[in-house]
């Protein structure tokens, strides 16, 4: 089992490496739809089955959907990656990449210091994950319902067409 | 002699057989059901049908497979490689690995997940990039004309698909297909659940990209759509993953309306595999039977269709079930 893990996180860390450093957006986003499924596969490692399932279904299958959607339909020719290419110079990265050293480092102490427990102990099922949505966090699934009323709202705004015929 | 058969390789041999049986069934049933289709719409359109190859043209997908090997498999050298080879077997792989969580009898499945209907929900999910990539990857106008459709079409039909089905899974208290046959000894979901029932088909028919909602691949109007770059066996895979998808569909309608394996009262003397097999050969029928009744409608109106009609029928529906199961249940 604790091989699998490492398995599966090898393969998100390097989907995710190869999402920043690909130079074509459709496979950059392909790497995307990768890291998620390694990411699921932990999920389900961990105990969490519900919640890795929704990993999968919301989004590598919806929301990277439409990342793909919109990006399918933007030209993409050799001139984009020369663009990318000219863009991942060590003038952009190296800066963000030592914040990210920074925090991994942090993380590493972090674990060294051994007060942390082994995850995985209990099952987490769909009748939990609704248990504790709609109990101890319920004013924050009703803010969350309240954003996507007003994205709904703005999303048909934004669409709506002004002649009548339409 | 047999001293190394423990039980429990037994069981881990009995499973992978299991396994191995129901793929090989599931696939060449697929294959064969395009001789199937073609036969059964040429009797409801009064022709003869595929019949000069072996006895009443039984033969004539062995030729079809033979034409299909010896053709060249041509990538097209502005194709997107990578892509372009990964969709065919992102096609095939979705569609089989939803095929598992099927329970085919009381004994016999691949896999019993306890997420088993959101591990189908998910595979169905991942299937639109087979046909996303295929269509960007080609370099095609009309292959990526094919592809936006399908993209906005799949996602529409996949949000009530969803919902139809949650009725069900609050009828049965649980994701566990197995769970939700058991659910259904005494009545079928299809009385109490008929609206969850229609929509799902819908849903079903739209997501395997079949008449009357194939608007990916238009023949008329697309020149085949998203595959239309591919030949030979790269083309076979989305040919034959369509007809996975069919049976499939017709399964899992099996499973979650008409009681799976569960027979009629009274007739409980046939096997439970029959039954299973039986219903779902039905299912198959009636998605040919679609093929050759209906027109294919406008693409703004199958849109439409999903969000005004399906969406507000399946809410509506998952509502009043969770209320009546609530009025049920006795108070804790």
């Amino acid at each position: 089992m604790e091989i699998a893990f490492y398995i599966a996180s090898a393969i998100a860390i390097y989907a995710t490496l190869r999402v920043v450093t690909n130079t074509n957006p459709v496979h950059a986003l392909l790497s995307l739809i990768v890291s998620l499924l390694a990411v699921a596969a932990i999920f389900f490692m961990l105990g969490a089955p519900f919640a890795g399932a929704l990993e999968i279904i919301v989004y590598a299958g919806a929301i990277m959907v439409l990342f793909v959607f919109v990006v399918m339909m933007l030209n993409i020719g050799p001139a984009v990656a020369m663009q990318e290419r000219a863009w991942l110079t060590p003038k952009t990265w190296v800066v963000p990449a030592i914040l990210a050293a920074v925090l991994l480092a942090e993380m590493l102490y972090l674990l060294r210091d051994g007060t942390w427990n082994q995850a995985g102990h209990t099952l987490v099922d769909a009748k939990q994950v609704g248990i504790s949505l709609f109990g101890p966090y319920l004013l924050v699934v009703e803010l969350a319902s309240l954003l996507l009323l007003a994205a709904l709202v703005a999303a048909y705004h934004l669409g709506k067409r002004d002649d009548q015929n339409g | 002699m047999f001293d190394w058969v423990t039980p429990e390789l037994a069981q881990i041999f009995f499973t992978v057989f299991q396994a191995v049986v129901i793929l090989l069934v599931t696939v060449l049933l697929a294959a064969y059901l395009s001789l199937i289709e073609r036969k059964l719409l040429a009797w409801w359109q009064d022709r003869y049908g595929p019949n000069r190859v072996g006895p009443f043209g039984m033969f004539q997908i062995v030729a079809d497979m033979f034409k299909m090997f010896f053709k060249e498999d041509w990538t097209p050298p502005f194709a997107d490689k990578l892509t372009f080879r990964l969709a065919p077997a992102i096609a095939m792989g979705t569609i089989l690995l939803s095929m598992a969580v099927i329970p085919v009898t009381a004994t016999w499945g691949v896999i019993d997940l306890n997420i088993g209907l959101l591990f189908f929900f998910g595979m169905a999910g991942l299937a639109v990039y087979s046909v996303m990539f295929a269509a960007w990857s080609s370099n095609n106008k009309y292959s990526l004309l094919g592809g936006l459709r399908a993209a906005a079409q799949t996602v529409s039909y996949e949000v009530f698909m969803g919902l139809a089905l949650m009725g069900v899974v609050v009828q049965a208290g649980s994701f566990n297909l197995r769970d939700i046959v058991e659910a259904q000894s005494n009545l079928w979901n299809i009385i109490p659940q008929f609206f969850g029932f229609c929509t799902f088909m819908i849903a079903g028919i739209a997501v395997t990209h079949r008449h009357p909602f194939d608007q990916p691949e238009a023949e008329q109007e697309l020149a085949d759509g998203y595959h239309i770059e591919y030949s030979g066996m790269k083309w076979g895979m989305f040919f034959v993953a369509e007809y996975i998808g069919v049976v499939m569909v017709s399964a899992m309608i099996v499973t979650l309306f008409f009681g799976g394996w569960k027979p009629l009262p009274y007739l409980d003397f046939i096997p439970s595999f029959v039954w299973f097999a039986v219903k779902t050969g039905f299912f198959i029928m009636l998605f040919v039977l679609v093929r050759g009744a209906l027109m294919r409608p406008r693409y703004d109106h199958v849109m439409k269709f999903s969000w005004l009609v399906c969406l507000p029928l399946t809410l509506v529906n998952l509502l009043v079930t969770a209320a009546v199961v609530l009025l049920n249940t006795p108070a804790a």
